[in-house]
């Protein structure tokens, strides 16, 4: 097992999605190849990261601009 | 007797649904001004000029106007309006797709031919939970995201924050769902080549 198959399927062996002897072989590189680890590590922490930051800040959306909200209501005026 | 809505939906929804059914120019406007925030903060994410953002809220809304009679009673308003919002942005990136994609190539990891990486790789402090929650380090998350290639951005905004599964990210891209996993996946790793070469400069 190479760190390039290593890094191509990550996500699946991550989400669970490999085969048991599959996953065995990356658990085995993991024990032996320290860029690998430092890889997962990072890969993970990106993900994380990732999903954060869109979570919503405090506080509601900013308000709607009023021409959009004329430009939408005229839009639908039209096709009465 | 009329059922009572769900517990819930707010009291006036319903209520604001079946003005919309009956045509009501009140309640356009009310659903607007109420929804409209909200899906301007969605369009935004997928669309980088302001102006696609806007013109992808004002399709969401004629298209909610013209679907509203398939309105399920009992489903909520600002979700099915979410929805909306999120393929109308889609079909706009999908329209405006005029330039070249961006080569993924140097984002994506280099290796040896013996399948070693090329270089080393560093691990990274991990960032607590407190430093997770802080705008500045989601403002600078998502301008970093905002620098991914088009493709591969809409695939990691429909999968990790949209939360759509890979099946539906499929129907909704046109893609297998064997497409979504690869691209999410590519996503992911060129979003840490640009994060780790972010890191790389702060320590440096």
């Amino acid at each position: 097992m190479t760190c390039r198959e290593l890094a191509e399927f990550l996500d699946r062996y991550l989400g669970g999605e490999l085969a048991a002897a599959e996953a065995a072989e990356f658990d085995r590189h993991l024990t032996i190849c320290p860029d690998c680890v430092a890889y997962l590590q990072t890969y993970r922490e990106t993900v994380r990261l990732g999903k954060a930051a869109f979570a919503a800040g405090g506080g509601p959306p900013a308000a709607i601009p009023p021409d959009l909200v004329a430009a939408i209501l005229a839009a639908r005026g039209k096709r009465a | 007797m009329p059922k009572a809505p769900p517990p819930w939906m707010r009291p006036d929804e319903s209520d604001l649904v079946a003005r919309l059914r009956a045509g009501e120019d009140a309640a356009f406007e009310e659903v607007v001004r109420e929804h409209g925030p909200a899906l301007l903060v969605v369009t935004r994410r997928f669309l980088r000029n302001e102006e696609d953002a806007r013109d992808a809220v004002q399709d969401a809304f004629l298209s909610a106007f013209k679907a509203i009679g398939g309105f399920a009673q009992g489903a909520r308003l600002s979700t099915w309006l979410h929805r909306i919002a999120v393929n109308a942005a889609l079909m706009k990136l999908r329209a405006k797709r005029s330039r070249p994609e961006e080569l993924l190539d140097d984002l994506l990891p280099r290796f040896q031919a013996d399948g070693h990486f090329a270089e080393a790789v560093a691990a990274w402090q991990e960032t607590t939970d407190a430093d997770l929650q802080r705008e500045e380090t989601r403002r600078r998350v998502r301008g970093t995201i905002d620098r991914l290639p088009e493709t591969y951005r809409t695939v990691l905004l429909l999968r990790d924050i949209e939360e759509l599964d890979t099946e539906e990210s499929a129907r909704v891209l046109g893609i297998t769902p064997n497409a979504v996993k690869v691209r999410l996946h590519r996503a992911h790793q060129a979003l840490r080549t640009l994060l780790d070469r972010e890191s790389r400069k702060a320590t440096a």
